[in-house]
Parts: C-alpha cells; structure tokens; sequence
C-alpha cells in the first residue's frame, strides 16, 4: 500500500528550505526568526506524527531517483525511519525553545539557527536514507552542518575543537565512501533492505566481506564514537549548551549508532553478520566502550565533560544490543536509542541552565545548587537517576531488555558488564545529587544568581517528563518499546 | 557560408571580440552581448545534437581531409554548454570587480577572444585547427592574466607566455609529423591510422604539449603565480575554463590515438598523483587566499588525471565519465571560488590567510560561496565534485587500482585541511582589533558567484542527466 510518496520529501523540505531563510534574515529581526523556527518545528512535528501513523498502519513510502546509471537517491520511510525522525522532530522543537531562550542576545544568531535547521534536515535525511549512498549524502551533510555551530563562539579553543572534529568526522566521512563504493562495486547495489543483500558476495569472497564490514561500521562508528574513535565527543564540548544538547542525543552520535544499525540489520543482514563472525568483536568492543567512558567521566571535572564521557558510554549500549545478535536485545538498542536522547538532552540542557543562571560549570561547584535552582535539578536528578537504571524509568527498560537480550545469546558477561556499568554510573551521577541536594551552598564564592527565562527551564522539566513516562508506560500502545518491538520483528523477519 | 548554430558558436564571439575592441566605449555592453548570444548558439547546438547525437558542418562547402570540418557532440556541446554559462556569470562578475576604465575596455575584447579560440578547441576535427586555436588561446589568457597591471602579475604572465609558446610549438612540431606520416590532419585520419613508431613520437610531442598548457606536475610551475595574481575574474575564466581546453583535447587524442604503452597510462598517473599531492602541500603553505585557491587547480588538474589512468578495458567508461564529470564540476566551482576569493579581498582590503581572523569586516555571503565551493573541490556530497570522486574511484576499484584510490582518499584529506585553514580565518572572532564592523555581509556582487557555487552543488544531483547528455553521438568511441 503505498499513497502519497511526496510526505518524507516533504518533511526533508521543511527544514531543509526554512535554512536559506534563517540565514537571510538580518540579526534583529529576532520575533520573524523565532517564529519560522518554531513554526517549522511544530510542523515538521505534526507531519512526522501523521507518518508515522500511516507507517503503523502499514504504508510504505519510498521514493527515489537516479543520480547515476543505477545508482539512486531514495528516501524510505519505515518503522526503523521512523523511530529516528520522530526522536529528532519531537527533540528538534524542545531545543529550539531552549536555544532562542540561551542564544537571546548573543551574536550571530542568522548563521546558528540556520545551520541548526539544516542540521535538522541532515539528520532527517540520516533516518530516511533509502540506501547507503543516500546515508553517506546526509550523514557528510550532518558534519558540514554541525561544524559551524560548534566552532560558534568563534574562540581560539573552539576553532580547535572544530578542527579535531572536523578531521574525525570527515575521516569517517570518507572511509564511508570507501565502504559504499566497495559495496556498490562488489553488490552491485547500496539499497537497505531487511536480511542484508551481500549473501552472494558472502559465498564468494568471505574475506572481502569481513573486510568491508570493518570499514563500514569504522565509519559510521567515528559518529557513535566507538573507542578508540571517540576522541573528538568529549573536546567538541565547547559547543554551545543547546548545540551539545543536540549533538549528544539527536544528531551526530545517533546518527553512528542508526548507522551501526543499518549496516549490520539492512547491508549484512544479522545473520550474514554473525555468520561472518563480526557481531561477537563488535559486541566485545561496545562493552570496551562503556566501561571505559564510565572509568572516563568519573575523574572529570568539568560538567560537560562528565556528561560527554558519559554519552561515549551511553551511546554503546546501542551498539551492543546490535551486535549481540538477539532479538530482545535488539529490543533494548533500538528503544535506547529514544530513551538516551531524552536523559541526555535533559541533563545537558541543565548543564546549560546551570552555567547561564548560576555560573556553575564544575561538578565541585555544584554544591547546594539544588536549593537555588530546584525545578531543574528535579529534571536532572530524574534523567540522572533514570540513566543509573533505577526502575521503572527509561534506562532500566533498555538495561532490562539488553541483559535479557545477552541471556538468550548466551553471552553471560554481558549481565556483569550492565551489572558494573550501573555502578559506575552512580559512582559519577549519585555525587553530583548529593552536592545539589545535601551540601549548603557555598556562598563566599557563589556568582549572582541570574534569571533564568521559562525558555530554558521549561525544555529539561518536559524532557525529564517523559523520562518517566517512557519508562513508567513502557507497554502502552505507541510507546517507544512498542514500536521497537515492530521495528525489531521486521528486522529479523519473523 | 551556411548560418548555422555551430558556425556562429566560434564566430559571434570572434565578432563580438572585434566589435568591442573598436568601441571601448560600449565594449561593456557589446561583451554582455556577444557573451549571451553565444549561450543562446549553444542552446540552440544542443537541441540539434539532441536531436540528432552529432551535428558536422563542413566550413565553406568542403568536406576533410581537403577541408575544415566542425563537429559537435555530447561532450563538446557540455564543454560549450560550461564556457558558455560559466563565462556568462563570470561576466557579470567582472562588471563589478573591474572598477579601473582601461581594465574594463581590455577585459571584453580579451575575453571574448579567448572564448572564441575555446569553442573552437570543441568544435574542431583537425589537429591543425586545434593548433591554431590553442594559440588565440593562449594569447587571450596571457593578456588576461597581465590585465591587473601589478609588477607581479607581469612576470607571472610572462612566464605563462614562454610556458604557452614552448608547448604550442611541441604541438606544432607533433601535427607536423603527423602530416608527414599521414598526409592528413583530420581526426577521421588519426582513427584510420596503422600505429607506428614515428607516429607514437609525434603523439608524444603533442601530448608533452598540452601537459604543458594543462599544468600538469611537474609541468604546473608557471601555473600557481598567473592565476593568483590575476585579477578575480580573469583568474576564474583561466582557473575554470582555459586549462580545460587543453585537457579536452588530451581526451580526444587519447581516444582517437590511444597511448602506445602500458606503462605511458601509469606515467600519466603517477604525474596526477604527484600533482595531487605536491599541490596539496603547497596549499596547506600558501599565504595568501588566491594562491590557495591557484594550487587548488594544480591538484584538481592532478585529479582528473588520475582518472585517465586507465589501462585496458575494465572500468574505462567510468574513467572517461569520471574525467568529464570532474572538468565540469571543476570549472563551475573553481570560478565560484575564484570570484567569490576577489570578492573577499575587494572587502577585507587584502588576502593573508592567517589575518582574515584580524579583520573587522566579514563579507558573510562571498565567505559562504567559498565554502560551497570548496565542498564540491573537496567532493563531499552531494555535489558535481562527489559524483565525479565517486565516478573516479569506482573505475579505480573495479579495475583494482588501490593504489590510485588511495591518492585520491589522500587528496581529499588533504584539501580539507587547506581549506579548513581558510574557514578559520571566516569563523574565528577572537583577534578582532575593533567591534564588528556595520556590514551587511552581502552585495549585489555576490550573486553571480552564490549561482555558481550553488550550481556546483546541485548539479551533483543531475549527474545522470548530465551523463547521458554527453555520451550523445559517443565521443568516447562505441560504448557497451
């Protein structure tokens, strides 16, 4: 059943053509430009929620057309799209309140929220992408649309950071070419498609595929930053609050881990990947990767940093789900996916608030911050808390089915790896609480308090909302859980 | 004479250059003139080769070998179809750059000539002919190339006129073997031709020649000085289309005569991998923007040969596709850069890379074209750039040149390291003397430039449209 084919274009559009506009804009008609972007936003909002009803019902939209003998642009919207594109829509409008209320009177304000829109659009594109060729499009237009609202500030120190994340993701960038055209040259096509389309390939040439497969999940892991290719999550934390808030649950490090999925669900097919023996190293790398950015965030300091670690962490319990070859845990992967956009996006807009409203950026200042600043450290605490996997909030769903998930592999460590791995999330989380809730301020050296607008103290309680909600309501129809439990039958063709 | 799109391709510009070197006066509105009439032959070229794959028209009634021939196919209807659009946007790039009178009445005669001598490299079928008019050429572009009247930029045209007459005599030299040979200069002449030794020599001699005026390295050395020391239309014109006509005919020759030896295809390779890389260690050192921008062309250059290096028949037609789509992706944004470099030097007052930071005056919208530009160079998606790496690498694999992928993965990695030192110098707001200055951050100047930049973009989307428009009348012998 197919109608109306135009509706993803049209979604891709909508952000796509409000950024020319944004960038037009003089910087003091900030009333216009608050009101395009919140008007976009809300409805590209309602056009994903109107797909993704159709897409529930079965409707499949897939249009495309070429751009060489054979090869195509093609968009695709199915249930796997469409958990993406409404993460990133619902998300998108949530940060952009938050970033005209952070950005109200900084400079170049034209240049942000236009490349924010575009942004947006890549990471649409990114969910939508109908084959690899059109992923490697917006997955480069992704790095090209973030770089600038990294470097915003336009600091010696940003401009660093910039470089190092330029370099990272244009590396991955390229090798990710190099993948695509090793498959298009070896498969003959680039097409996502449930169970994979390298079977024959496979039968012929087992190590071409092994080798490929490394170079494709290379790429897209630099973005999901799989250690040893995480170096740049943590340095491009000089972005912006609105901008990390992005970057960390929405845009760049989603859009490796959506890759991950791509790759080995729709380009290999779970079973060719296992059959190939590649699921069980990358299963072994991701569990590296959690621990490590664990260990990481404990010693750090800094804030943001602290949460960056984190997200290096977070981001591989995605990719563990994947790799372990277990439809329950795919369960798990595919509703983090949702569940750590919404704890991350709460605690760095918090991290924001905190540094806007009391100059707080360090986790040793943030004693008694829980008594200045109440509404938002309830929001923090709750994401916190979630992410720690206390039950029944978001993180312990995805923890519950991941360690399921391990259980019917077979892989019994993976138990102790979420085991340890909560431990040590509270080892970083619980001490930032206890300084919020339980010391006094420390007023000899504590800045003013500045007024922090409803634009930046509403976005964090509403995400922090459905923190519980997704968690507390996990089986209700149209919950995250339930539609993964659609995305996941698909993928392994049951 | 029959009045016929393709006879009025090489001649309205001829008479336009005549005309506007008459009246200086008018010779503004003469070249805009002469320049949109000759997209208007163009349009109409196209339609015929639409229609009918190839167009040929003997001049004056006489069919080769006795007489001159034009000819139009797919590809040398896209290389117009380029000249022709580019140059016009260039055109009115120029009315605002050229503020100085006496440059402005050399401009369009100059110009207008050279696109001349350019349509005719496309349209001919003789050797002898390409002869004669990589010479127009070549006087036009060093006349361009001094046009700014700087010290600097005389020597610099100097050296490209002893570069330009040396490999137009290895030319010359070559078409006379040839004639020896053969007795005749037409293509249809070469094709029929029994390989043979002198005639390898006389191959060798004209495509030493045409390396010469394409700049490939090690042959580029009078390249980087003229482009950069241009002004910034001339430097797009020369930069975007006139290495191209060299190029082109290096295509054709090599299709209608193939090289004689393996190891010749790997030479040609190994020189546009040395370019690739050579080039791009000069522009991570350049000082100044159009310099940057200069060495840019001298790895673009090595680029497209890269896809040339092509022995055998696996992966040839995508090397051949490779190399059209990487000219013209080449030639739209290398004259966006161009332009939009002059017009950041117009604003700021000067082109060092490393004080751009320092400036107070940020002329956003030519800074933006630059960058369009610079990722179609760099090929990322989706631009005309990419599809064109895309097209290389995919002949390179399915050949399995690794080794020739890896330049090119190189090279890649490398122009995103210059051009990112330029995108600092845009973004960074820390060592500003002042306040930000009152700008607009735009003019009406930028326009031009954005079209271009923006084309070079999108055009990547309409790669197979593109494609199959230049396989009309299969300039590259019978296709699968």
């Amino acid at each position: 059943m197919t109608e109306t084919p135009f509706l993803p274009l049209i979604i891709l559009l909508t952000s796509l053509l409000a950024a020319p506009v944004l960038f037009a804009l003089p910087e003091r008609a900030a009333r216009l430009r608050t009101g395009i972007n919140l008007g976009v936003a809300a409805l590209k909002l309602v056009l994903v929620g109107w797909l993704s009803w159709k897409v529930g019902q079965g409707v499949i939209y897939d249009i495309s057309f070429e751009v060489l003998p054979g090869l195509e642009f093609k968009l695709q919207a199915d249930p796997l799209a469409i958990l993406f594109v409404s993460l990133s829509a619902l998300l998108w409008l949530i940060t952009t309140v938050y970033s005209v209320g952070y950005l109200e009177s900084g400079p170049h304000r034209a240049r942000f929220f236009g490349f924010f829109s575009l942004c947006v659009s890549a990471t649409v594109g990114v969910a939508m992408a109908g084959n690899l060729f059109t992923f490697l499009i917006f997955y480069e237009l992704l790095t090209l649309a973030t770089y600038p609202l990294v470097i915003h500030r336009g600091t010696a120190e940003s401009l660093r950071a910039g470089r190092i994340y330029l370099i990272y993701t244009l590396a991955g960038g390229l090798v990710l070419l190099l993948g695509t055209l090793a498959l298009w040259v070896l498969a003959g096509t680039t097409d996502f498609s449930p169970g994979g389309v390298l079977e024959a390939v496979v039968a012929e040439n087992r190590l071409a595929a092994q080798m490929l497969f490394v170079v494709l999940v290379g790429a897209v892991g630099v973005k999901a930053a799989l250690v040893p290719l995480h170096a740049w999550l943590p340095i491009a934390m000089v972005a912006p609050a609105p901008v990390s808030a992005l970057l960390h649950a929405v845009a760049v490090v989603k859009a490796g881990a959506f890759g991950i999925m791509r790759v080995v669900y729709e380009v290999f097919g779970i079973e060719t990947a296992q059959a190939l023996g590649m699921t069980a190293p990358l299963a072994a790398l991701a569990g590296i990767t959690i621990i490590y950015g664990s260990l990481k965030a404990i010693t750090q300091d800094d804030i943001k940093k602290r949460l960056a670690y984190s997200t290096v962490s977070q981001v591989s319990y995605i990719t563990l789900g994947v790799a372990l070859a277990s439809p329950i845990a795919a369960v798990g992967a595919l509703a983090h996916l949702i569940h750590q956009g919404l704890m991350k996006i709460t605690m760095f807009m918090v991290a924001g608030n905190l540094a806007e409203g009391l100059g707080v950026k360090k986790v040793s200042e943030m004693d008694g911050v829980g008594r200045r600043m109440p509404g938002t450290m309830l929001a923090f605490s709750a994401a916190a808390l979630a992410m720690i996997g206390l039950p029944p909030l978001a993180g312990f769903v995805s923890k519950w089915y991941l360690a399921q998930g391990g259980l019917d592999a077979g892989a019994v460590w993976v138990i102790a790896l979420l085991l340890g791995s909560s431990l040590l999330n509270a080892l970083y989380f619980l001490p930032m609480l206890q300084r919020a809730w339980f010391r006094d301020p420390t007023d000899a050296d504590a800045p003013p308090k500045q007024r922090i607008g409803w634009m930046l103290a509403a976005p964090p309680i509403t995400t922090a909302l459905m923190v519980l909600a997704v968690g507390g309501f996990a089986n209700a129809p149209f919950s995250p859980l339930e539609w993964t439990r659609f995305v996941v039958a698909i993928e392994y063709q049951e | 004479m029959t009045i016929d799109p393709i006879t009025l391709a090489v001649f309205v510009p001829l008479f336009g250059a005549i005309a506007a070197f008459v009246f200086p006066r008018a010779a503004v509105w003469l070249g805009l003139g002469a320049v949109l009439a000759t997209c208007a032959t163009v349009l109409g070229l196209a339609r015929e080769v639409l229609a009918a794959g190839e167009v040929v028209t003997p001049l004056g009634g006489w069919a080769p070998p006795l007489g001159i021939s034009l000819r139009a196919d797919g590809l040398s209807v896209a290389m117009l179809g380029m000249s022709a659009i580019v140059g016009l946007l260039v055109s009115f790039g120029a009315l605002d750059a050229l503020r100085d009178l006496r440059q402005r009445q050399y401009f369009w005669p100059l110009w207008l000539l050279l696109l001349t001598g350019m349509n005719g490299v496309y349209l001919s079928t003789d050797i002898f002919n390409l002869y004669v008019m990589i010479e127009v050429i070549a006087l036009a572009a060093v006349g361009l190339t001094v046009l700014s009247g700087t010290k600097d930029a005389v020597r610099a045209g100097l050296e490209y006129m002893y570069a330009s007459i040396l490999g137009a005599l290895l030319f010359l030299m070559g078409v006379g073997f040839v004639y020896l040979q053969l007795g005749r200069l037409d293509f249809a002449g070469l094709i029929a031709a029994e390989p043979s030794g002198a005639l390898s020599a006389a191959l060798a001699l004209m495509v030493i020649g045409l390396l010469l005026k394409t700049a490939l390295f090690p042959l580029h050395f009078w390249l980087p000085a003229a482009h950069a020391n241009a002004t910034a239309p001339a430097s797009a014109l020369l930069s975007g289309l006139v290495v191209k006509a060299a190029l082109y005919i290096f295509l054709r020759l090599t299709t209608y005569m193939p090289l004689p030896d393996e190891i010749l295809v790997t030479l040609i390779g190994a020189l546009g991998a040395g370019a690739v890389l050579w080039g791009g260690v000069q522009a991570l050192r350049a000082e100044r923007l159009k310099l940057l921008v200069a060495w840019s062309t001298v790895t673009q250059i090595g680029l497209i040969f890269l896809a040339f290096a092509r022995a055998g028949q696996v992966g040839l037609t995508e090397s051949w596709k490779a190399a059209a789509l990487l000219i013209l992706a080449h030639g739209v944004a290398k004259s966006a850069m161009f332009l939009a470099a002059g017009r950041i030097k117009d604003e700021v007052g000067h082109d060092r890379i490393a004080d751009l930071d320092k400036s107070d005056i940020r002329p956003t919208l030519a800074q933006f074209t630059f960058a369009l530009a610079a990722i179609s160079l760099i090929g990322l998606p989706p631009s005309l750039g990419f599809i064109g790496k895309w097209s290389l690498m995919e002949g390179a694999m399915a050949a399995g040149y690794w080794h020739w992928v890896a330049v090119t993965m190189i090279g890649t990695l490398m122009s995103v390291a210059y051009f990112s030192r330029v995108f600092a110098g845009f973004l960074r707001f820390d060592r500003m003397r002042g306040e930000l200055a009152e700008h607009k951050g735009w003019a009406l100047a930028d326009i031009a430039p954005l079209t271009l930049a923006v084309a070079a973009i999108s055009l990547g989307l309409m790669a197979a449209p593109i494609l199959s428009f230049i396989e009309l009348g299969y300039p590259f012998g019978e296709l699968p």
